[in-house]
């Protein structure tokens, strides 16, 4: 008779071969299953224990986990087909944002066709999928065409989400594009001579930015300023956190989360929450559990068949931890506020449904490359 | 020239492997970066963010300390807390602001003012705090605000304590009153212990007594969210109450005398003779001191301060008349202790007086026109003959006068409990010489033997003096407080009153005097035998008229055709019983013409607290 553990091992072998054969990467969904739970179980304290709200997310998480299980299931060669449309119908889709768009907190990023949704979200994942598209079969490394080519592929969405105004999503998605540029081979002296050129228009963006965009800026650089508006959250954000210690305050007994002194605690400052009532030590785990997720993302990416899936996997991941650092650094204030939510923790639906496509892309990718092993 | 489309595969992988690798080196970095900051704010700022947190959780609230009563040695309340009801409106709770306000003001009475005075406070507040809408409603408007509230959800009816004197205008002039706390009162409290507290004393025992009625300042922490609303209690200090006081002051006492004061202007003080209590302390006209504690209306104070009467004028305390003929027991006690005059010498009256080697040859009137004929040490006392108290001026001089009445108390404050009291006027040489720089003139001290001239009193000196007559000497400072204590029925001690002793050469010249005194009501001649005849007591008296102008030497007075305000003042002082004397009174009523028409006063004072028995007039009236 078979032990107790012989019959879990046996068990446990059957359903990660269950798993493959949908197309799912079982390492990658237990980090992401991991962090879905944590981030299930902050909201329940962030948003007052409210069970209305927890339902919301648990059938929004259940449609993202939808979404990545049926993007998983299509090929890469398949996704690469469908790239210049994907990427062309984000575009007029965004230029009706622009025109016909509807309003919302002094921006303007909604479209409603039959459902409301944002186009930009959209973007994070059109944007890298066409610069690997269009990358992938051009020389090593990329010359100059090449690079001009993905600059202006990159710059041209990136700069209009950034007029709906969306600091934080067109960050994202240049983020994405320059990675998959990174990947693709520029070269250092290039890459590090664009950075410099860059450093030098600061001053230029200065003037282009919004009022509210340099207010953000001045407002990171002294917080204790404008301690009753622009500076509040960071400074309410920082006690948060300072005030959680190594140990934390307990779970449900952060004062600062608790007794509403930290503002949009459910939604982009969640992290503070965490903070505070997990401590330092929470913390790490939970930035731990991230780093596991990116780095086995990137291993995907270096394990893939073909060149377009090795951009599009790397970026992805390099995205998705752009996302939590612009996020954690806001927070903990060092980082301007720009309006980034934690990556698949922040209560809300849009965002959890691209990311969870884009990791539906990774398991994809993942797939094909074991398919082609054996 | 085209470039050869020529990728090597291999070398395209070995670049991307080597990136990412870079790539995670370079996640594994900034990673680390955000874990130092926290590290940072977690652990080496950790204390200031916790101190933060609790500053932003946590919030001192002041708990105000009830006032002490105050009671009459009866236990009648003279100063009380009272619930007084006020309509208040908590915003986040009514649905249509406009609705609510045009509703109620359909059952109460709400002026423009009050809503202006919401629609203020409304952006001051927060929604959730109450805001006032209208301040002491009536029964009635309570009443039916009752009955029409749950058609108004978030409108309460808020019952706070508020000062009330229940004995209104018979007190004011020793209990005072409250008012709202001014800039000035700030100067001289402790402002941390008037947290939440909106009042304080003002005037009288109130003032006086501040410390001990206001009690001290207690304060619960309490834990707030963003928004200030209190969420919980996480420690408090109960305030402690302040200590009631129970007076020497009889209540029945201080309204009888009030009631027989009459139309007139005037004070009557009572002191219990032993104790130095004060029995009853009566300055009329009152006014009413509950329109003090929520603020008199400009109008009101106009027509207090301005009025003809003078009401808000502490007679008993303020007021400094010239004793007249009240002060004649003393200046003959002076006299037989001086050896001036002998206790069976007898000086003749013919109705004037000539100052001996006056070359003008001045007549010093009796009031008296024809005279006293021959009078002793007795009938000098219970007639008032002034002729005789002109010799005897003459013979002491005004030195000795001085000297011996400043025994007496006069010319100094009396200590009583109650800030602002006045010295009154003890004249004297040096006074004259010091004040006016003029000499004094020999008539000076012949006027000054009747009690008019420079010398002043306050009805309370005279009270304490006359107390120190009926005591053979021993002088107690008066005290309007006799207990202090808790709600929970702790007594306290209070400070020890200040006494004195007048030793005489000869103890027995005590009684000369209280048997001239006593001759003025019960003696065949005494200038107040008519209230004489029904007294049921033994006591001792002396008539007094202080003249408000001077009257030429030879004008005749009228009292019919000066008008009422210049008469003259009358004045009564008295104890009993003469044996062992447990009451010392003294009276004045401005423009009441004859001390004797105040000896009924006394009289009935001493029935009613001797005897227990009710006035001559009720008895009358059955």
């Amino acid at each position: 008779m078979p032990s107790k553990y012989q019959f879990d091992a046996a068990y446990e072998g059957r359903f990660v071969r269950i798993l493959q054969m949908v197309r799912i990467d079982p390492v990658l969904l237990l980090g992401l299953l991991l962090l879905v739970l944590a981030g299930l179980g902050i909201l329940y304290s962030a948003g007052d224990q409210s069970e209305v709200l927890m339902q919301k997310q648990v059938v929004r998480l259940s449609i993202a986990f939808l979404v990545m299980l049926v993007v998983a299931q299509i090929p890469p060669n398949q996704l690469y087909l469908w790239t210049p449309w994907v990427f062309a119908v984000g575009l007029v889709l965004l230029l009706m944002v622009l025109f016909a768009g509807e309003v919302g907190k002094g921006a303007q990023r909604w479209l409603k066709i039959g459902v409301r949704f944002q186009p930009s979200e959209m973007m994070k994942l059109a944007t890298p999928l066409m610069l690997a598209w269009y990358l992938s079969e051009r020389p090593f490394p990329p010359g100059f065409r090449s690079l001009l080519t993905s600059a202006v592929l990159v710059i041209v969405p990136t700069v209009m989400i950034a007029m709906q105004p969306d600091l934080g999503t067109s960050l994202l998605v240049a983020a994405a594009g320059f990675f998959v540029v990174f990947f693709a081979g520029i070269r250092w002296r290039v890459l590090i001579g664009t950075g410099l050129a860059m450093l030098a228009f600061i001053p230029v963006l200065w003037r282009l930015m919004h009022d509210y965009q340099r207010q953000r800026v001045l407002t990171l650089l002294d917080p204790e300023s404008d301690p009753l508006g622009a500076g509040y959250h960071i400074i309410q954000s920082k006690i948060a956190i300072g005030s959680g210690g190594i140990y934390g305050k307990g779970w449900l007994n952060g004062t600062q989360s608790q007794l509403d002194f930290l503002p949009e605690r459910s939604t982009d400052f969640i992290f503070a929450v965490f903070a505070e009532e997990f401590g330092m030590m929470g913390a790490a785990v939970l930035l731990a559990l991230y780093a596991f997720i990116i780095v086995r993302g990137l291993y995907i990416a270096a394990q893939a068949k073909d060149n377009f899936s090795r951009l599009l996997a790397g970026s992805l991941s390099m995205t998705f931890f752009v996302y939590l650092f612009v996020n954690v650094g806001m927070v903990s204030g060092i980082l301007p506020v720009v309006g980034v939510p934690l990556p698949l923790i922040s209560y809300g639906g849009t965002s959890l449904v691209t990311l969870m496509a884009g990791f539906g892309m990774l398991m994809s990718i993942n797939s094909d490359r074991r398919l082609l092993s054996k | 020239m085209p470039r050869a489309f020529v990728t090597d595969h291999s070398e395209v992988s070995r670049t991307f492997k080597a990136r990412a690798i870079f790539a995670g080196v370079f996640i594994l970095l900034l990673l680390s970066a955000l874990l130092a900051r926290l590290a940072w704010l977690q652990i080496v700022e950790y204390a200031y963010f916790a101190d933060l947190s609790t500053e932003n959780r946590v919030r001192l609230m002041a708990l105000p300390p009830n006032r002490g009563l105050i009671f009459d040695r009866n236990g009648v309340v003279l100063a009380e807390n009272r619930p007084t009801f006020h309509l208040e409106l908590i915003p986040e709770q009514v649905e249509d602001l406009d609705a609510t306000i045009f509703g109620l003001s359909e059952i109460v009475m709400i002026r423009e003012e009050d809503i202006e005075q919401f629609y203020t406070s409304l952006r001051t507040h927060r929604p959730f705090e109450n805001i006032s809408l209208r301040t002491r409603l009536t029964d009635e408007e309570v009443a039916l605000l009752a009955v029409n509230r749950h058609r108004f959800p978030g409108v309460d009816i808020v019952a706070r304590l508020s000062r009330h004197y229940p004995q209104g205008i018979s007190t004011v002039h020793t209990i005072g009153y409250v008012g709202r706390i001014s800039e000035k009162d700030l100067t001289r409290i402790d402002a941390s212990n008037y947290r939440g507290t909106s009042h304080i004393g003002k005037t009288g025992l109130e003032r006086y007594y501040e410390e001990e009625l206001h009690g001290t300042v207690g304060q619960q922490e309490v834990e707030v969210n963003a928004e200030g609303r209190v969420l919980r209690v996480i420690d408090k200090v109960p305030p402690v109450p302040g200590k009631n006081l129970v007076l020497n002051i009889d209540m029945e006492l201080q309204l009888l005398a009030e009631e027989m004061l009459g139309e007139f202007s005037g004070a009557v003080i009572v002191l219990d003779a032993k104790t130095g209590g004060v029995l009853a302390f009566v300055s009329k006209p009152g006014y009413d001191p509950n329109l003090f504690v929520h603020g008199i209306s400009v109008k009101d104070y106009k027509a207090l301060r301005e009025g003809d009467e003078k009401p808000l004028f502490n007679r008993a305390l303020y007021g400094q008349y010239p004793p007249g003929s009240t002060l004649k027991p003393f200046i003959s006690l002076g006299g037989l202790e001086s050896s001036s005059i002998g206790l069976y010498e007898t000086i003749k009256c013919w109705g004037h007086y000539l100052l001996p080697g006056d070359k003008t040859r001045r007549k010093y009137r009796d009031w008296k026109k024809e005279g006293h004929g021959t009078v002793d040490f007795y009938d000098a006392i219970s007639q008032s003959c002034d002729v005789y108290y002109y010799e005897l001026a003459h013979r002491m001089g005004i030195d000795r006068i001085h000297d011996f009445l400043d025994k007496f108390g006069f010319g100094r404050k009396t200590g009583i409990d109650l800030l602002g009291e006045r010295s009154g006027l003890l004249p004297s040489r040096d006074w004259k010489k010091r004040v006016h720089s003029k000499v004094w003139y020999p008539g000076e001290t012949l006027i000054a033997g009747i009690g008019q001239g420079y010398m002043l009193a306050t009805p309370l000196q005279l009270a304490v003096a006359t107390s120190a007559l009926a005591n053979k000497g021993k002088m107690v400072q008066p005290r309007l407080l006799r207990e202090m204590r808790d709600a929970d029925g702790t007594v306290y001690d209070l400070l020890p009153q200040k006494t004195s002793q007048i030793k005489l050469k000869v103890p027995q010249r005590w009684g000369h005097v209280d048997k001239g005194m006593r001759d003025v009501l019960r003696g065949e001649w005494g200038t107040a035998r008519a209230t004489g005849w029904g007294l049921k007591v033994e006591m001792a008296g002396k008539t007094g008229t202080a003249q408000v102008f001077g009257i030429a030497q030879d004008e005749e007075y009228d009292a019919e055709t000066i008008a009422r305000k210049l008469r003259d003042h009358a004045l009564f002082i008295a104890f009993a019983p003469i044996k062992d004397p447990e009451l010392a009174i003294a009276i004045i009523a401005e423009n009441g013409e004859h001390g004797s028409a105040m000896a009924p006063i006394a009289r009935e004072i001493a029935h009613r607290y001797l005897l227990e028995e009710a006035p001559e007039e009720k008895e009358d009236a059955k």
